[in-house]
């Protein structure tokens, strides 16, 4: 905001028309920011890559910084020195990056792309336009991923959420997230709390400690992950029989690694991944990162982020361009979250709720994990 | 006495002792800048960011001001003035988009507190609009900004400009510098003062923020709010009727139809925005978190809470910090412990193994410094895990039966193992160097005078090589004090650090006030238990080396 | 070989013998016996053994063969600390962390006796080498000599039989030095304690000890009081360690008697000498002769004496004596020492002088 208003000042006398994005002036260097591994691979490839090719004199440099985006950018904003311009964080951190001032506000059937069968970028990312600064890219899920050769014989694999609470049929340890959300929705579902009334029970006292006692139930075989590799990496090491993580991760240690792993999507709960663009940037690095966005974010494009990376695109449209993985040929949308066998019974991660409940359910649950 | 030269020879001395105090400092002097930018500005920006609370007076200016008047611990909602201060310190705060902040402030202390600013700011325009289509429904002109600039413009030193300018610059500091365009004139701000101001908060903002000439843009609704309110008062119509000055006729008709405009209730209106905004409870949160400075964060650092008669614990089932403190100085005394067993062998064959031998071993000591933490942290959980190296092997060797496989890791087992690894060589190194000047006759004189290897080892080199255990005691115990990444790695639930809340805090949840306040506490700990040790041991009784 | 005088031997080395790697020994086949109430000194260079012999008779080294006896009884698997010998190191290794009462009340906590005991004991040790107003102090508040007393007070203050010293005056000034190896062997004697003393000091030696044992290359190459050592060195090694020493080299030519022999040295003179250890005709030899007993005063010359020619290079007056450089059958540093006597040369550089000795004063040694 600071900083804004004095790019503004700078330019009052010239330009009283707002924003300078149309104009010919671009800066030619641009910071992207994003999660590093095969991710930010599937971005180089599905965007950065083509927009250098067409805009030739861009350089990108991308910094791996997307897990502590929010806590960086503010102490950016707090130094005066903004050094990235176009940022990839969940829905969750763009709210809160949005609500914080630190993220510029998008208009999305302005600044973004209309569907090439000219829907517009409104009606085309529909519901997953959360927040007045948040861009969608992807549909990514939380998961669980079992052992295929570690299920008790007789037994089915597992194939219901409540399985995870299912220590009698299913013995051996889980690996969840080291944190309450998701976990604290999955455990009152299998507590008889039905899905629409999950976020009401959640946001009352004795709800909070329901999903703690649920949760309680299978403490002791639990092992609490904090990187989404961690999962992956339990399950191939047998560490553990299932654990949550995300399809992304399941998807590369199943068909590229050809683990012993099956993929449970019951409950899975979608969340968001797309580009924020920082408050504050100069007129030409704003100018750039609106144009580079603009480009990233068409229906194309977005579908062929899919060929790298089993995440799903956040634009209707995109959903039928999908097609083949790149390098294993295997056809990617049986793989995508938002595939209709898999996406039977779903969550949409709760932002407005989170948002509130998050400090406060999380001191809990902290609390809880250290007793 | 007097030098060679006359001076007094105090005075000559004096002289040159400035001269070399001066070059001494001068030769310190690009570490000690380095040292105050790195490292005491850091800790005094931390200090003061755990007591700091300005955000709240800051955005709400009037309604905290207000709020002075409400008895909180009446179980009564506040009346229409303080909504009334609310409705235009909100309006300003969701146009800088300022009010989201103070709602996640809000929302660290009162649940909700987030969303119900967020939705607030959302849909406060509403509230505006009640008042502006009638005002404009009756006065046509004043639809439009040029209008408004007219009427607004006059004769007038712009006090109320400049105090409304210094509000917006508490908001957002420092942000609101420049000419507005605007002399207020003070004839019309003694007439409709609610409107003169709502006007130049608005004016201050669109020049100096948008960067908009103010005498072509129509004004936000908060001034027909304002303006609204100001026809109310019976001082201000009989004003308008004297009044002659641009638009005076626009005015004169509204004050004609008077009944025309709303009968508009703030207090019904935050309620219709948010049920919540009745709730006394809210109101409570935000006037115990009014003061510019507040010792809520260290409170929360302690588990308590300032409930509405004083500090209190928070319920148990939120009680984290001082279970984390304890835990934290246990395990780093366990692992002190443990580095101080394992350590002072491999010191002691350091210092009395030949040269070559002592070189060798030395490296292998060091060896562990030279690969990077998270790799070194990576490999304990491959040796760790339950199907890890350690048990594998147990279980071939039959020691352990493979139903049950010892748990190394993911508790705070493997955090003792693995930080005791890492912080090994703090230990080995300043025990091996004070060691290394024990002079091996002490334990042979000891041996000649009688007494046994264990009597000679004990009353005679422990003794001397407690400086050393000292040494790396202090270093090894704040090291391990400050761990977050091992104990995050291999730590599980029961074997994280204090620290790794204050990394949470600091990167994941952004209540940077409550990181401070637990950081601030950690670094007092240190300090005691440092002066204790002083106080015990002597700090003189700490060497590094010969 | 030493059966017979077991009886009266209290520290017994019987044909040991020391290694450190396997493939050199340190200490060659070491007979010694020494009568209770001996003061005796380990004399020799760095490096010949000497030290290695003492920590083996203190424990801090086990002997590769060979057995060493202590009042009888064989030592060798008994360690350090039940053997009961004092020793006073070089470096005098008191405790910095206790005081001087605590230093000395260290050996008789660890044997157990009771506070008072101790505290009479360590009194009169203090008093004994006149430090009794020192014991509540630190070692590093004393000076050399003071802390060189207290390690000679906590060696002795268990009241042991054997007292070992590893150049315990060596960190000590000359005066300081001297003062205290007078009090040392004052104390050995008064308390009758059988000293083992190293030194490379020849001086002190001298005058310190009953018996001398000179080291070299892992042997004892003399063992004997002082004045024998000095007067009759049974080797030329003993004979150029001990005092000093000129030497002339030459070949046997004759065995004249069981005290006298002829060598022709090798820059063609023939002189007359006491076989020592030569014994045929054709060996090669060094001759020693000590530069008190060379004279030049032809008057002073017994009947049959041998004289050389020798050329004056360097003439220093040192008060008492006078010392003389000459050349002297192409040895440059035949040194001679006179007396400072009225009647006595005076000789000055590049003259000639005759000068002789007697021949019991001319040992013939090996070479």
């Amino acid at each position: 905001m600071r900083k804004l208003h004095i790019v503004s000042a700078v330019s009052t006398l010239g330009l009283m028309a707002g924003l300078a994005h149309a104009g010919g002036h671009m800066a030619s260097d641009m910071t992207l920011v994003s999660w590093g591994g095969a991710y930010q691979q599937s971005q180089i490839n599905a965007y950065t890559d083509p927009y250098v090719a067409m805009n030739s004199g861009v350089t990108v440099t991308w910094d791996e910084s997307s897990a502590e985006a929010v806590a960086k950018l503010r102490a950016m904003n707090e130094a005066g020195n903004i050094t990235w311009d176009v940022v990839d964080v969940v829905a969750a951190d763009a709210l809160r990056l949005c609500d914080e001032g630190l993220a510029m506000e998008i208009d999305a059937n302005d600044q973004l792309a209309a569907a090439p069968d000219g829907t517009s970028a409104e009606d085309d990312f529909g519901d997953l336009l959360v927040g007045d600064c948040f861009i969608p890219q992807i549909v990514y899920s939380t998961t669980f991923g079992y052992r295929t050769d570690m299920v008790p014989a007789g037994a089915e694999a597992p194939n219901d959420i409540c399985d995870v609470f299912d220590l009698e049929t299913y013995p051996g340890m889980r690996a969840l997230e080291k944190r309450p959300i998701n976990n604290v929705e999955w455990a009152l579902l299998c507590d008889g709390v039905a899905k629409a009334d999950v976020y009401d029970v959640l946001a009352t006292e004795e709800g909070q400690e329901q999903a703690l006692a649920k949760l309680d139930t299978i403490k002791d075989s639990v092992i609490w992950w904090s990187a989404g590799a961690d999962t992956p990496q339990l399950l191939a090491d047998g560490e553990i029989f299932m654990g949550s993580t995300y399809n992304g991760r399941l998807f590369a240690a199943i068909e590229e690694q050809g683990q012993p792993i099956g993929m449970m999507w019951d409950a899975q709960v979608f969340d968001l991944d797309g580009w924020i663009i920082p408050e504050g940037l100069s007129d030409e690095r704003k100018a750039r990162a609106l144009d580079f966005v603009y480009f990233a974010t068409d229906t194309q494009r977005l579908a062929d982020q899919a060929k790298y990376i089993s995440y799903g695109p956040a634009r209707l449209s995109s959903a039928p361009l999908v097609g083949q993985h790149a390098s294993l040929g295997i056809d990617m949308a049986p793989h995508m979250p938002t595939d209709p066998n898999n996406a039977a019974n779903t969550f949409l991660y709760n932002y407005e709720f989170w948002a509130d409940y998050r400090d406060d359910i999380d001191a809990k649950f902290q609390a809880w994990l250290a007793q | 006495m007097l030098a060679a030269d006359g001076t007094p020879l105090k005075t000559s001395l004096a002289r040159a002792l400035r001269r070399q105090k001066i070059r001494a400092l001068a030769l310190i002097a690009p570490l000690l800048l380095f040292v105050v930018i790195t490292f005491i500005i850091p800790i005094a920006t931390m200090l003061f960011r755990s007591v700091e609370n300005q955000i709240v007076s800051n955005t709400m200016p009037e309604a905290t001001l207000a709020l002075q008047n409400w008895d909180e611990s009446s179980d009564q909602t506040p009346e229409e003035p303080l909504f009334q201060a609310l409705y235009f310190d909100l309006f300003k705060a969701a146009e800088a988009k300022e009010h989201t902040k103070l709602g996640t402030r809000l929302n660290y202390e009162q649940t909700g507190t987030s969303s119900l600013f967020r939705t607030t700011g959302r849909k406060l325009d509403d509230v505006g609009e009640e008042w502006q289509d009638p005002i404009e429904d009756i006065a046509p002109a004043l639809k439009d900004g040029e209008t408004w600039f007219a009427l607004m413009s006059g004769r007038g030193d712009n006090t109320l400009l400049e105090a409304r300018r210094s509000l917006w610059n508490d908001m957002v500091p420092d942000a609101f510098n420049g000419d507005v365009g605007l002399t207020l004139s003070d004839e019309v701000a003694g007439m409709l003062p609610l409107t003169a101001a709502a006007y130049s908060d608005w004016a201050i903002f669109e020049a100096l923020e948008e960067g908009r000439d103010i005498a072509k843009r129509d004004p936000w609704e908060a001034v027909y709010v304002g303006l609204g309110l100001d026809l109310r008062n019976a001082d201000t119509v009989a004003a308008i009727d004297s009044y002659s000055g641009p638009h005076a006729q626009d005015l004169k008709l509204l004050t004609a139809q008077l009944d025309q405009l709303p009968d508009l209730m703030f207090r019904d209106a935050f309620a219709d925005l948010d049920e919540d905004w009745l709730d006394p409870e809210v109101w409570q949160t935000i006037k115990i978190y009014s003061p510019d400075y507040t010792s809520g964060y260290f409170l929360n650092a302690v588990d308590m809470e300032i409930g509405s008669d004083g500090a209190q614990m928070r319920p148990d089932n939120q009680q984290i910090y001082i279970k984390l403190f304890v835990r934290t100085l246990w395990m780093s005394l366990v692992i002190t412990a443990s580095c101080i067993v394992l350590g002072y062998p491999v010191a002691w064959l350091l210092a009395n193994l030949p040269l070559r031998s002592a070189n060798v071993l030395m490296i292998l000591v060091l060896l562990p410094f030279w690969t990077s933490l998270l790799v070194r942290t990576s490999a304990w959980k491959v040796l760790l895990q339950q199907q890890g190296v350690i048990n594998e092997i147990l279980v071939w060797l039959g020691f352990v039966d493979d139903a049950n496989r010892l748990i190394l890791m993911n508790n705070a087992t493997g955090t003792v193992i693995a930080m005791t690894h890492i912080l090994l060589p703090f230990m080995i190194l300043p025990l091996y160097s004070v060691m290394k000047t024990i002079p091996p006759t002490y334990l042979r004189a000891a041996k000649s005078l009688g007494a046994t290897n264990w009597t000679a080892f004990w009353r005679v080199y422990f003794p001397q090589s407690v400086p050393g255990i000292g040494a790396g005691s202090i270093l090894v115990f704040i090291l391990a004090i400050g761990y977050y990444i091992t104990p995050e790695i291999v730590g599980g639930t029961s074997g994280v650090f204090i620290s790794n809340r204050i990394a949470y805090h600091i990167s994941s949840s952004l209540n940077w006030g409550l990181a401070a306040a637990l950081g601030s506490i950690l670094l007092a700990v240190v300090l005691l238990l440092y002066w204790l040790y002083d106080r015990i041991v002597g700090i003189d009784n700490v060497k590094l080396g010969g | 070989m030493l059966d017979a005088a077991l009886d009266q031997s209290f520290v017994t080395f019987d044909r040991v013998q020391k290694s450190y790697d396997g493939e050199n020994l340190v200490v060659k086949d070491l007979n010694l016996s020494m009568p209770k109430g001996e003061f005796l000194t380990m004399l020799g260079p760095s490096g010949s053994g000497k030290t290695t012999c003492l920590m083996m008779l203190a424990g801090f080294e086990t002997a590769t063969h060979g057995e060493i006896l202590l009042d009888g009884k064989p030592i060798n698997n008994i360690p350090p600390h039940k053997r009961g010998i004092g020793m006073v190191f070089q470096n005098y290794a008191l405790f910095p962390h206790m005081t001087v009462a605590e230093n000395l009340s260290f050996p008789l906590e660890v044997r157990k006796m009771d506070k008072a005991t101790r505290e009479a004991k360590v009194k009169r040790a203090l008093d004994m080498v006149q430090m009794g107003a020192f014991g509540g102090r630190r070692p590093a508040q004393l000076s050399g000599g003071q802390q060189q007393r207290i390690a000679l007070a906590r060696a002795l203050v268990f009241e042991p039989e054997l007292v070992l010293m590893d150049e315990p005056l060596g960190a000590l000034d000359k005066q300081l030095r001297e003062h205290m190896q007078f009090e040392i062997t004052r104390l050995a004697h008064d308390l009758g304690i059988t000293t083992v003393y190293v030194t490379h000091d020849q001086t002190e030696a001298l005058t310190m000890s009953d018996r001398v044992a000179v080291f070299e290359d892992g042997r004892i190459q003399q063992l004997a009081p002082p004045d024998t050592l000095y007067e009759e060195p049974e080797n030329s090694f003993v004979a150029q360690f001990i005092g000093e020493n000129n030497t002339l080299e030459g070949v046997v030519t004759q065995i004249k008697g069981p005290d006298l022999c002829e060598v022709k040295l090798d820059g063609g003179e023939v002189i007359d000498a006491k076989p020592v250890n030569v014994a045929n005709v054709g060996d090669r030899t060094r001759v020693s002769i000590r530069p008190e007993r060379v004279e030049m005063n032809k008057d002073r010359l017994q009947e049959g004496a041998h004289t050389l020619r020798a050329e004056v290079l360097e003439f220093i007056y040192m008060g008492d004596t006078f010392r003389s450089r000459l050349r002297v059958a192409g040895n440059d540093n035949f040194v001679v020492k006179t007396r400072n006597a009225p009647d006595q040369l005076r000789l000055t550089p590049g003259t000639q002088v005759d000068i002789g000795w007697l021949p019991q004063d001319c040992r013939a040694l090996d070479a």
